[in-house]
């Protein structure tokens, strides 16, 4: 496969669609970042950049874009000799910053004028290989933290290893006083290599590495994946399976919501919302766990479908929990959302303005509570999320607030659509059957999962294998989001920013 | 302050009164599985086959838990019903070797000699060290500091400092970029001190074993005194583990 004309005619699928490779338009690498900023004008939104290996040693550069508003994704790509420079998407499409850093460490194709080339999963120099050997000291970082100074700054320096029972990365504070001129996350610790087993596992493998990318989002990246496989291989799925599929999204969305809402509450010593909000998140998984046998849906999804249904009894008995559930959480939330103290601590701290989360490109609540009205099951709609819509949820203050609120809204739209699939549940059947992989072809599958838009695509080969796959977690591009929350905020505020981001270590790093 | 305690009321008790009663958990939870090697017929490798991790040898029939990650499919795909899940949550052990399952019952976890017992019986301080886990056990072990679970109820608690710490609690296959992190810990961590590992990563690096930045699971320089299969393991059997670790639970084999 080698570079071809530029050609006009626009690559646009919808989402767990596949189309052939021939058909995504090449244009000139020095052309490249205006044209990917000329296609994330008025309001679309890039979704990724990837790179992949060609026959003749170069380098494919994929840019996916989505548009809402049509509820389409676009695809175009370049052609970049490898370890030669292209320039920079950054400039016009911040957005871009995280993908192009991405393809600098892990292919060595330079963004030239990309405004800071931080590495995303590497702690090591660049010159040495990305090969598994294991360090016996503490290495010093790959590249140098920015340093503000002048009377009166200090660094904080937080992690790997934090105080709490949490997932690792490094916070790396400027500040003066309690103030936080500036906030540098470096994370990488949780990097496994999982897209490799993505590309290269038999499929019972490659199944499992996409429940583990994030364990607390084992249906999202499951879903997506599975669309992926069932887009390669043109495998449609029973309605009843797409209910299914729809109530364990909205159970894995209504468990962490209400764990990130305790969470929350913890973080402000608000110990009746922090207590009663944590046990009602168990509510949620253990009917993950009757359905699927796993507390987190792992072992539920395949490629088809889903590997058991919801039989009548269970259907009964969810009923009736999910209605004392909810009696419970409405209590709490009226008492969280009434307290003095929840609210001083919430309200201004952390905002994130409009602008700067359409431009660093944030999804899901996050993205939603400043304003952005965004939501993948409505904009991009696939499986039962075409027959039944959730109303989108916003707010515009872009604070912790707002972020607490946008979750609570969610909590309770994903109780009226579960409550509703649940008792329109036909009895199966609950898999269709799997065809062969169609060979040459890309698609590509958007998940609204809990923390924002996940992103799979995949690619098979000319002997119908699946030769390439990658992974955008929502997290890649929301962690920016977070250190822009910090800025001229106290640094005894961190927990409670942080925990209304809850954001994916290992989602980000794979 | 009046509608906080007609919640609380309302609210209720929610402890499981565990161990003081048995757990029970729903027929679908895959819990100890049950290997029949005799009803294993010589030829067919299904199971094998279709393990993503490896977990199965043939000739007798055998069941690695630290590999396993309690997935369908190889009760799915046995024609002989070799293999079955129970919803039983009893699985933690202390020696490795304990965790190969190939019929006859399994011995679970026994308790520590008398003199670490009772350091640690009343008060067990544990510092959790995430190294690459994916957060699904990270978020387990926080269940279990939950009102239903309470593991502080026993002495036991997690802490922000390993100079604070009885022992660490290692979650994940131990990735190249965590693995200096997690020597540190363990060594600013003072003894007489335990370590527990949690989940199939790392118990064997789990379903990214063969990962190229994953190890398989906790290294040898660190000498595990519990393994906690599952993936992730439910709290439950987190919370069994650590008990019959501090003698509060004894009966020591599952049928």
């Amino acid at each position: 496969m080698s570079a071809t004309q530029p050609n006009a005619s626009a690559c646009l699928l919808r989402n767990g669609d596949a189309v052939p490779l021939a058909a995504v338009p090449t244009v000139a690498a020095e052309k490249c970042a205006d044209e990917v900023a000329a296609r994330c004008a008025n309001g679309s939104r890039l979704a990724g950049l990837l790179a992949w290996p060609t026959d003749d040693d170069s380098r494919e550069l994929i840019a996916l874009v989505m548009h809402d508003a049509s509820g389409q994704i676009e695809l175009l790509r370049t052609f970049v000799a490898a370890g030669a420079s292209y320039p920079s998407i950054t400039p016009q499409v911040p957005a871009a910053h995280v993908f192009e850093r991405l393809l600098f460490e892990e292919e060595r194709l330079t963004p030239q004028g990309h405004p800071w080339l931080k590495p995303v999963r590497r702690h090591r120099a660049l010159e040495e290989p990305m090969t598994a050997t294991r360090p016996t000291t503490t290495l010093p970082p790959a590249h140098p933290f920015f340093q503000v100074s002048g009377p009166g700054t200090h660094e904080v320096a937080v992690g790997p290893v934090h105080a709490g029972v949490i997932e690792p990365g490094h916070f790396r504070f400027q500040c003066s006083g309690e103030i936080v001129h500036h906030l540098e996350i470096q994370l990488g610790y949780q990097h496994r290599g999982v897209t490799t087993l993505l590309e290269r596992g038999t499929p019972a493998q490659r199944l499992v590495a996409a429940e583990s990318i994030a364990g607390d989002t084992a249906i999202g990246h499951a879903l997506a994946h599975c669309m992926v496989v069932e887009a390669l291989t043109g495998t449609s799925v029973p309605l009843a399976a797409q209910m299914v599929r729809g109530i364990a999204l909205e159970l894995e969305r209504l468990a962490n919501h209400v764990g990130d809402l305790g969470a929350l509450c913890n973080d402000v010593a608000y110990q009746p919302g922090a207590t009663w909000f944590g046990r009602l998140r168990g509510e949620f998984l253990n009917l993950l766990l009757e359905i699927s046998g796993n507390r987190f849906g792992r072992g539920l999804l395949v490629p088809g479908g889903v590997r058991c249904g919801i039989d009548a009894a269970q259907r009964a008995s969810f009923a009736l929990r999910l209605q004392r559930a909810a009696r419970d959480l409405h209590d709490t939330a009226t008492l969280t959302f009434d307290a003095p103290s929840v609210l001083s601590r919430f309200e201004r701290t952390g905002a994130v303005s409009h602008a700067v989360a359409e431009q660093l490109g944030l999804t899901g609540p996050v993205a939603r509570a400043s304003g952005c009205n965004r939501d993948a099951r409505r904009d991009h709609a696939h499986g039962v999320y075409r027959f039944s819509h959730l109303p989108v949820a916003t707010t515009h203050s872009g604070d912790v607030m707002g972020r607490a609120l946008v979750r609570w809204l969610e909590v309770e739209r994903s109780f009226t659509f579960v409550r509703e699939q649940l008792a329109q549940l036909p009895d199966g059947p609950w898999c269709g059957s799997s065809g062969a992989v169609r060979p040459d072809q890309i698609a590509v599958a958007l998940v609204e999962a809990w923390r924002g838009t996940i992103v799979h695509v995949g690619r098979s080969d000319p002997q119908a294998a699946i030769a390439g796959y990658r992974v955008f977690d929502p997290s890649l591009q929301n962690w920016t989001g977070l250190a822009m929350a910090m800025r001229n905020g106290q640094i005894s505020d961190f927990p409670l920013c942080n925990k209304s981001f809850n954001l994916s270590y290992a989602g980000h790093d794979l | 302050m009046f509608e906080l305690l007609v919640a609380r009321c309302r609210q209720g008790r929610r402890t499981l009164a565990f161990p003081s009663a048995a757990a029970r958990l729903p027929d679908r939870f895959r819990g100890r599985p049950i290997v029949d090697p005799a009803a294993c017929h010589g030829g067919c490798s299904a199971c094998a086959e279709v393990c993503p991790t490896g977990a199965l040898t043939l000739a007798p029939l055998r069941l690695d838990l630290t590999k396993c990650l309690f997935c369908p499919v190889c009760e799915a795909a046995c024609p002989h019903g070799a293999i079955r899940f129970t919803p039983d949550h009893r699985l933690a052990a202390r020696r490795r070797e304990e965790l190969v399952l190939g019929g006859g019952p399994m011995r679970l976890a026994s308790a520590l000699e008398q003199r670490t017992r009772r350091l640690f019986g009343r008060s067990l301080k544990l510092r959790q060290v995430s190294a690459g886990g994916c957060n699904g056990c990270e978020a387990e072990l926080v269940a279990c500091g939950n009102v239903v679970f309470d593991l502080g109820r026993f002495g036991v608690q997690f802490v922000a400092s390993p100079r604070h710490a009885d022992g660490i609690v290692v979650t994940g296959p131990v990735t190249v970029n965590m693995l200096a992190a997690l020597r540190e810990t363990y060594a600013a961590t003072p003894s007489p001190r335990l370590v527990i590992a949690v989940g199939a990563c790392a118990l064997s690096g789990g379903p990214v074993a063969s990962a190229p930045w994953a190890g398989r699971g906790v290294p040898d320089d660190l000498p595990v005194d519990l393994w906690v299969p599952g993936c992730p393991p439910h709290p439950l059997t987190f919370l069994d583990g650590v008990l019959r670790l501090l003698g509060a639970i004894s009966d020591d084999t599952a049928q």
